[in-house]
């Protein structure tokens, strides 16, 4: 992919006129697809797509177009040409754009990773042969995916990794199961039965008799997976500085009336940590680290290069939306042996689902257990507690009821599939909350 | 290019049991005007096949943008690995169900066509009504914008199934926020409920261009309203709501892929189940539910789903009883029921179908609005959905809406922001005591609903009337 993207770069140059510049971003993946139901294969396929954007600039006039590449460069040439046509007519009816911003300071990348996978159909058959006894259900994906800028000024960058994401459930009745996920760059036979041999423990424990708890305050651990989905609400506009200026971050209060978290919460975009490309779509690079929460207090938001011009800043590499890519979120001392002790009698949650707000200027958010939830009495894992809504803000959550954060963290790759295969990821602790909220 | 590919795709000789070829070609552009700023113009050009197999009794897919013989020769094999390779281990005998061979044609009816009104004229339309949003000092941030495509779909098989669909499909919107200090209120119209199928005369028909001062006076209103109260009231959806709480606990929950245990790994499961086909008291009475693709401005209508079924009006729910999931013909096969709804739906070309709502609406009644409010001793009205969460069995429910507003001994009183409201979808339904008629009835459609692995985003038409519920948790914000 990554010669073909050059290519395509230099035929977009052969295009351009008089002042025109451009620049391109790429997106491609060659990725498998198997779905498991019942221990068994669902709908097993494979996709191979490439999208170039492109947005072509004439005195601060631009417009972008997307298009599918086919890979012959035939084909691709003539949709070149007519969108490169198209977005030139579309110049003379556009106004001047005040906040546009691309990198003119040209900086060369690429990185290839050289990690090779088994075949798809062999891991297939291994993970069938592994959970033959089990109510197995999920989802494997695998092989390359691909970032690339290109522009005018003569700036190339290319990120392309190979990788899979085996992403599942055990069942054991009804909504009864425990969840896990491995994945990586390299398949490794030994730590999947690991993985899978840990979810099994769980599952004994799932298939004794459930236990329905009331609507109340609960002292609470959430795992790392259960964190993510928290921590997933709060990117949801918490930590971009468009959002922040017109007053609809959910941090909304962090910055108007000086409200903290716990001091233990510190909370970075680790791009040098993460597992995705370094640049982005205008052509900047991403800093290694910028840091967005520090000892509960907000510090730096993502900066777009768009954000960067409307507020008069300076951009930090931030993607269109700003949201994080890379998030790291510090430790804290609760040693993991010590989890359920602490804990000495509440609700373990393995994790959460389908977050949204209550009210979003107050960081109060809602969801539902959902899994591998389990009853603690007296420090020892009872019975599996039936799904539960929660309601309860973030000043509390991560404020005033905090307890404390596991020394341990887990590093989680995307296994989302929106567009195409995700290459974000997350790395953080769990955590024991005191007075938790469920509802309903 | 489709008719080049057809030629392509039936000069080659699989010898597998079943071979389709979907080809999806997809325009759309995007314009946005943001504080009186038009936001970089949109386009995008999507092209590409999905090649699916049915071979010793397994199934496989492959898709690609390589369209040329050998790109889709390669996928036929791909697709043909897969299925064989698979076949022993597969959750359903896929030889054992005949896939349908249908031949027709189905568009969207367009008045105005996106191309009728110039790019500049466009701009135009979204500066004023931009400059319209921006009323007051304390709006602080505003934004109108028309988004438009056109899905252009060839369905084939090698046994001679011929269907071609030309879908035309607008999304407009309109967004605004005020603000003081940590006290932020927005109201939105148009994408999440009132996107349809058609050209520019959508913007006709939903009053675009009118909406824009309502709107922002609405966020200013909100800024001053006390928070929803909390108690349990009766509660009165419009449409725009109705939407969401259609779309949620009843759409999902009877979408039969969910009810075989296929989504239990991502999207969830379900509180349905089998048996509860033809004898489930779903709601009240009053509650008739159809999978309708008969209005063509709406959605998610269509002539065909995306494995050959024939899309036709069908009672899901009638007087409260369940009567049949949203199947598609091979769900419904390893099911052991009979026939299908046509709900096997991809979002693209590089999608493979699976069970999908697509128009789901409530039948109309026979109460005005004023009637309606009329009936209400103590409730409260809410409008436009805003937050939405339930369980992954479809049954715990929790939605917020941007508007809401008491009623009081049959009156609408006064204003009351982040009104919330909580339940649970097998009784909820049942709690349906009032349905408006058809003066209320709105058909609505979003074009966002993410399920499957891979992931897959798909648009939902949901018609409804206001509807009264007794008896509900209601909330507001801290």
């Amino acid at each position: 992919m990554e010669s073909y993207f050059y290519t395509i770069a230099d035929r977009l140059q052969q295009l351009l006129s008089g002042e025109e510049v451009y620049t391109a971003w790429f997106e491609g993946e060659v990725s498998n697809f198997v779905r498991f139901n019942r221990a068994l294969v669902r709908q097993p396929g494979s996709v191979a797509h490439q999208y170039l954007n492109v947005d072509l600039i004439r005195d601060r006039h631009h417009a972008n177009k997307t298009i599918a590449l086919s890979g012959d460069l035939n084909v691709d040439g003539e949709r070149l040409k007519s969108a490169i046509e198209a977005l030139r007519e579309k110049l003379s009816h556009v106004e001047p754009d005040p906040y546009l911003l691309y990198n003119t300071e040209v900086a060369s990348t690429s990185h290839t990773s050289t990690q090779t996978l088994p075949e798809s159909t062999a891991i297939v058959q291994e993970i069938l042969a592994a959970v033959e006894k089990f109510d197995f259900v999920g989802f494997y994906a695998d092989g390359k995916v691909a970032r690339g800028f290109a522009n005018s000024l003569g700036q190339r960058n290319w990120w392309e990794k190979n990788s899979f994401n085996l992403d599942w459930s055990l069942y054991s009745e009804g909504d009864k199961a425990v969840k896990a996920n491995y994945a990586g760059f390299e398949w490794n036979s030994e730590l999947f039965r690991e993985k899978l041999n840990k979810c099994t423990e769980q599952l004994q424990i799932i298939q004794q008799p459930s236990r329905t708890i009331e609507p109340g305050k609960y002292r609470v651990y959430l795992a790392p997976a259960a964190m993510k989905e928290v921590l997933g609400m709060v990117c949801w506009g918490g930590f971009g500085l468009k959002s922040s200026r017109t007053k609809q971050t959910p941090l909304i209060k962090m910055r108007e009336e000086q409200m903290r978290l716990h001091p233990a919460i510190s909370i970075q975009e680790n791009t040098g940590a993460g597992a995705g490309p370094n640049f982005q779509s205008q052509g900047f690079a991403k800093p290694d680290r910028v840091t967005l929460i520090t000892e509960g207090q907000l510090s730096d938001p993502l900066v777009s290069p768009r954000s960067a011009t409307e507020y008069g800043v300076e951009t930090n590499g931030a993607n269109d939306s700003e949201a994080p890519q890379a998030l790291d979120m510090a430790a804290g001392e609760l040693a993991a042996s010590d989890i359920e002790k602490q804990l000495d009698t509440g609700v373990y949650i393995n994790n959460l689902w389908y977050l949204n707000y209550s009210d979003r200027p107050a960081a109060r958010m809602t969801g539902m257990t959902r899994f591998a939830t389990f009853w603690v009495k007296n420090g020892q894992l009872v019975a599996p507690v039936n799904v539960m809504r929660f309601d309860e803000s973030l000043y509390r959550m991560w404020g005033d009821f905090l307890v404390d954060l596991t020394s341990d963290r887990e590093m989680l790759l995307s296994a989302n599939t929106w567009d195409g295969r995700s290459t974000s990821s997350v790395r953080l602790p769990g955590a024991i909350v005191d007075e938790f909220t469920f509802t309903l | 290019m489709f008719d080049t590919v057809e030629s392509r795709f039936r000069q080659i000789n699989p010898e597998v049991d079943f071979c389709s070829l979907r080809l999806v070609e997809e325009r759309s552009e995007r314009i946005s005007v943001r504080q009186g700023i038009l936001q970089p113009v949109q386009d995008k050009l999507d092209v590409g096949a999905m090649v699916t197999v049915h071979d010793r009794g397994g199934t496989g897919y492959a898709a690609t943008s390589d369209l040329s013989p050998s790109g889709l020769s390669a996928a036929v094999e791909q697709a043909k690995i897969w299925a064989q390779k698979t076949a022993g281990s597969s959750v359903f005998d896929f030889s054992k169900v005949a896939m349908p061979a249908p031949v027709g044609e189905y568009s969207t009816p367009v008045a105005k066509s996106w191309d009728s009104l110039s790019l500049a004229d466009k701009i135009d339309l979204l500066q004023q009504t931009c400059t319209s949003l921006k009323s007051n000092d304390r709006v602080v941030d505003w934004e109108a914008t028309l988004w438009y495509t056109e899905e252009d779909i060839l369905y084939i098989t090698a046994d001679g199934a011929r269907v071609r669909q030309k879908l035309h499909l607008m999304a407009p919107q309109l967004r605004v926020t005020a603000a003081v200090g940590s006290n932020t209120q927005t109201r939105s119209f148009g994408l999440f409920g009132e996107s349809q199928q058609g050209g520019l005369e959508v913007l006709d028909r939903i009053r675009f261009r009118d909406r824009a001062p309502q709107l922002s006076e609405e966020a200013l209103q909100l800024l001053e309203a006390p928070n929803c109260p909390s108690e349990k009231m009766d509660l009165l959806l419009t449409s725009d709501q109705m939407l969401i709480q259609i779309h949620e606990s009843i759409g999902h929950p009877l979408e039969l892929d969910r009810i075989l245990g296929d989504e239990r790994n991502f999207a969830g499961t379900s509180f349905v189940s089998l048996d509860m086909f033809g004898s489930y008291q779903y709601g009240s009475e009053l509650l008739n539910v159809t999978f309708n693709p008969e209005h063509p401005e709406q959605l998610a209508s269509y002539g065909f789903d995306d494995c050959g079924s024939q899309a036709e009006k069908t009672f899901i729910i009638e007087k409260g009883i369940l009567k049949r999931p949203l199947g598609s013909l091979i769900s419904q096969a390893r099911a052991g029921l009979p026939g299908a709804i046509a709900n096997a739906r991809a979002s693209s070309w590089n999608r493979p179908p699976i069970d999908r709502m697509a128009n789901l609406n409530i039948e109309p009644g026979n109460q005005t609005l004023q009637q309606l409010i009329n009936s209400i001793e103590r409730g409260v009205l809410m409008r436009t959905n805003w937050s939405w969460s339930i369980d992954d069995s479809r049954n715990k429910f929790q939605f917020g809406c941007e508007w809401g507003q008491l009623i009081e001994d049959g009156q609408l009183t006064k204003v009351v922001k982040n009104p919330n409201y909580r339940g649970i979808s097998a009784s909820f339904w049942r709690n349906l005591k009032g349905l408006g008629d058809s003066s209320t009835f709105e058909l609505l459609g979003s074009p966002f609903c993410g399920k499957g692995e891979p992931t897959q985003i798909i648009r939902v038409g949901h018609g409804s009337p206001a509807c009264v519920f007794a008896n509900v948790d209601v909330f507001g914000g801290d």
